[in-house]
């Protein structure tokens, strides 16, 4: 991958559009969770629209899986990178003097990510696989609101999903709006720009972990 | 006032370092910090001991020679300033001051304090100039218009006085905002206009060649320079490349 983008202007462009690709994913995915908590039954027919959709299937679902590995894979590819750009450490470096530690640590709140996106994909997409192309259950139209609120009456998977969307929070905050940068994107609606980047970081994680608590709570 | 250094000392590029610690007293608020280092390489002179070696030239903040590391930060605590600028009344007595080289794979130690930072050079070499014919047709640059906003644009990314502080704050030692600085100069003015894609894909061609990190926005270049030169080159920058890109 570090050949097919040459440059390290290339390889931002890159990352920013992959990022702001996952996090339009993620608001689409957020609304549908929603309807969890005010719908079950809009929940299901949301579900069983994203299950059984060819075009979400055959496009979408691939486009997002490569979304995310090219997001993670360039992530590390960068931070190898980087970590070559430097090879004698400071012996005082006070980093929080210039920069937030969001973005001094995106690497981490990534690997925290990265670490859930294998628990949730263990615990949705690989049982959702074997449903449907290994056991090759017919479709069940209703089944979707139960599988999903059943995931949370364990109180310490309730807890990993709380902590993995606080690193999300973490991770958008500097992640969303550095998106805009590296695509070109400063002038004078930046500032306002930032402030929507900052709120939506906030107030996604936030929707998510209420809609697992709620559930846990409601079991 | 008396103080405890700690300074990273080197014999050559290709020795091994380490930090040595020197307490020294008497050092009087109004003093810059590198009459400070006069004062201590005195004291070592006398001693008999090997000065520590460190850049300076003009002592007045528009040279960029000088580069130290100071308690963590480039040219120190305080903010647009270089370390010539910065003053003793900035620390307490009894403070220890760490002092160390702009650390960057790009930047190696030539001695102490002295990195080699001709990687800025070459970079600027790559692209950082326009052609102007000189046969005694020349035109007189104040007879092409220019916008005002674009021109104060372009003076200020000018500013840049390539002292590497961005560098070495940045914590992947990215050299985005120097780079940026020196293309935003030439893209604002019509005159840079002419060689705008060969000059950015050149220059960023060789920033990445003399291994400098990748830019992640984290905003400390911006911070640290004591030109103040914006972000907003960078997002200049990474605009005039796509651009580029798409002709090349």
């Amino acid at each position: 991958m570090g050949g097919f983008i040459q440059s390290s202007t290339m390889r931002k462009f890159a990352m920013a559009l992959s990022g702001l690709f996952l996090v339009f994913f993620l608001l689409q995915h957020f609304i549908i969770n929603l309807t969890s908590v005010t719908s079950p039954d809009t929940f299901n027919e949301l579900s069983h629209f994203m299950g059984t959709n060819p075009l979400v299937q055959v496009l979408l679902q691939p486009v997002l899986i490569f979304g995310v590995i090219f997001h993670f894979a360039m992530g590390f590819i960068l931070e190898a990178k980087n970590k070559k750009a430097r090879n004698v450490n400071y012996v005082k470096y006070n980093g929080g003097a210039n920069a937030s530690w969001m973005s001094r640590n995106m690497i981490y709140s990534g690997i925290v990510i990265l670490a859930f996106l294998g628990l949730h994909f263990y615990d949705f997409w690989v049982p959702e696989m074997v449903h449907k192309y290994i056991q090759s259950h017919p479709e069940d139209a209703t089944r979707y609101y139960a599988e999903t609120i059943a995931k949370f009456e364990s109180p310490v998977r309730t807890g990993i999903y709380v902590v993995a969307f606080i690193f999300l929070m973490l991770h958008l905050l500097h992640g969303f709006s550095s998106s805009f940068q590296s695509i070109g994107w400063n002038n004078k609606y930046s500032k306002a720009l930032k402030g929507f980047t900052q709120a939506y970081a906030i107030i996604i994680p936030l929707g998510f972990i209420f809609i697992a608590v709620y559930h846990y709570l409601n079991h | 006032m008396k103080l405890t250094l700690k300074i990273w000392r080197q014999e050559n590029a290709n020795a091994k370092g380490k930090m040595e610690t020197y307490p020294i007293e008497g050092i009087e608020g109004d003093m810059s910090f590198l009459e400070m280092l006069d004062v201590l390489n005195e004291e070592l002179v006398a001693k008999g001991e090997e000065p520590v070696e460190f850049d300076h030239d003009c002592r007045e903040g528009i040279c960029g020679t000088c580069s130290l590391q100071i308690n963590g930060e480039p040219h120190g605590p305080d903010k647009l300033i270089t370390t010539c600028q910065l003053h003793m009344r900035t620390f307490n007595d009894g403070d220890t001051i760490v002092i160390e080289p702009f650390r960057a794979t790009a930047f190696p130690v030539i001695k102490d304090l002295i990195v080699d930072r001709s990687a800025l050079d070459r970079i600027q070499q790559a692209g950082g100039y326009v052609s102007v014919n000189t046969s005694g047709n020349t035109i007189d640059a104040n007879s092409i218009p220019v916008n005002k906003h674009d021109a104060d644009d372009s003076f200020n990314a000018a500013t840049c006085i390539g002292c590497g502080a961005c560098v070495a704050a940045c914590k992947n030692a990215s050299a985005m905002l120097f780079t940026s600085a020196k293309v935003s100069q030439y893209a604002l003015l019509p005159q840079g206009k002419v060689e705008a894609t060969e000059r950015v894909l050149n220059m960023v061609r060789q920033m990445d060649e003399e291994g400098f990190g990748n830019c992640s926005n984290t905003g400390a270049c911006e911070i640290e320079c004591p030109k103040g030169i914006s972000l907003e080159n960078i997002a200049r920058l990474n605009r005039e490349y796509l651009s580029a890109s798409t002709k090349s």
